[in-house]
């Protein structure tokens, strides 16, 4: 019972940051409802025993995925807006509903941690699980996905690298 | 079975994935369109992991971890195109690059 409040809970809170983030006109508000939709994801993982991928959804697309997003605004917003850019980012009216819902899914935390440290899910997927099935049947999917990871990046650095050169003193006309 | 009804976690995804869909097609800042693309491969990546948890198998996580590394390749390079654009053209707005000839 516990558990479908909470699960109620964190669907609206993902739903209303979408909502939020499609509608924000600055793209790093935006960016903040989009972590916080992500983080109420990472709990609905948590709460249907997949502790794993609710793990993984925090490490890589709250953290590292985010943090591409992050650098990438931050290098387009150069020069002398930036002062008054951050002013405007810092006012209250921006970060108070990221707060706000964060809030929502640190108190959803506290409740599972009270009640014992686990919800009451029916199948749970343990990652030795994962793990097992990944490196037996999957092992080709597991190439596959190193043989993409590859590409993209000789893709990204091919793509980042005359920007690179660009930024050096121009010589040419 | 699982305490959670399967039928509302696939209906939370099919909600986040409208959402993304809409959020591509309404918006016209290219790190915008990238963001919801981002929101489209979650909720997709949720519905595996709903039907994992339904039937109590690993295979769900594990087209989950799939749709995340394609995820990561696809930010890299989207990132990549996006600094590409800025560069050239001075804007993000994915209507004024309607002329591509090379």
């Amino acid at each position: 019972m516990m558990t479908l409040i909470l699960f109620y809970v964190t669907s609206a809170v993902a739903v209303f940051a979408t909502i939020m983030m499609i509608t924000r006109l600055n793209a790093v508000h935006g960016l903040l409802y989009l972590i916080l939709s992500l983080l109420a994801v990472g709990v609905i993982f948590f709460l249907l025993g997949a502790y794993f991928a609710a793990v993984l959804e925090v490490i890589i697309y709250a953290g590292a995925i985010m943090v591409l997003f992050v650098f990438v605004i931050m290098m387009l917003n150069q020069g002398h807006k930036t002062i008054a850019q951050e002013r405007a980012w810092l006012e209250p009216g921006t970060w108070l509903g990221p707060s706000l819902l964060a809030l929502i899914l640190f108190t959803e935390m506290l409740v599972v941690i009270v009640q014992g440290g686990s919800a009451e899910t029916g199948h749970v997927v343990s990652a030795s699980q994962v793990g097992m099935a990944l490196y037996g049947p999957y092992l080709i999917a597991v190439e596959l996905a190193s043989i993409l990871l590859l590409t993209g990046l000789v893709g990204a650095y091919h793509l980042g690298k005359p920007i690179l050169k660009m930024a050096k003193p121009r010589s040419e006309p | 079975m699982s305490v959670i009804p399967a039928e509302m976690g696939l209906l939370l995804s099919g909600l986040l994935f409208v959402l993304g869909l809409i959020g591509v097609l309404a918006r016209r800042n290219l790190i915008m369109i990238l963001m919801s693309l981002e929101v489209m491969l979650n909720a997709a990546g949720l519905a595996f992991i709903v039907a994992g948890s339904r039937w109590g198998q690993a295979d769900g996580q594990i087209l989950f971890l799939l749709v995340l590394t394609l995820a990561a390749a696809e930010v890299g390079i989207g990132l990549g195109l996006a600094l590409q654009i800025f560069h050239r053209f001075k804007t993000l707005d994915a209507d004024s690059i309607n002329q591509m000839q090379g």
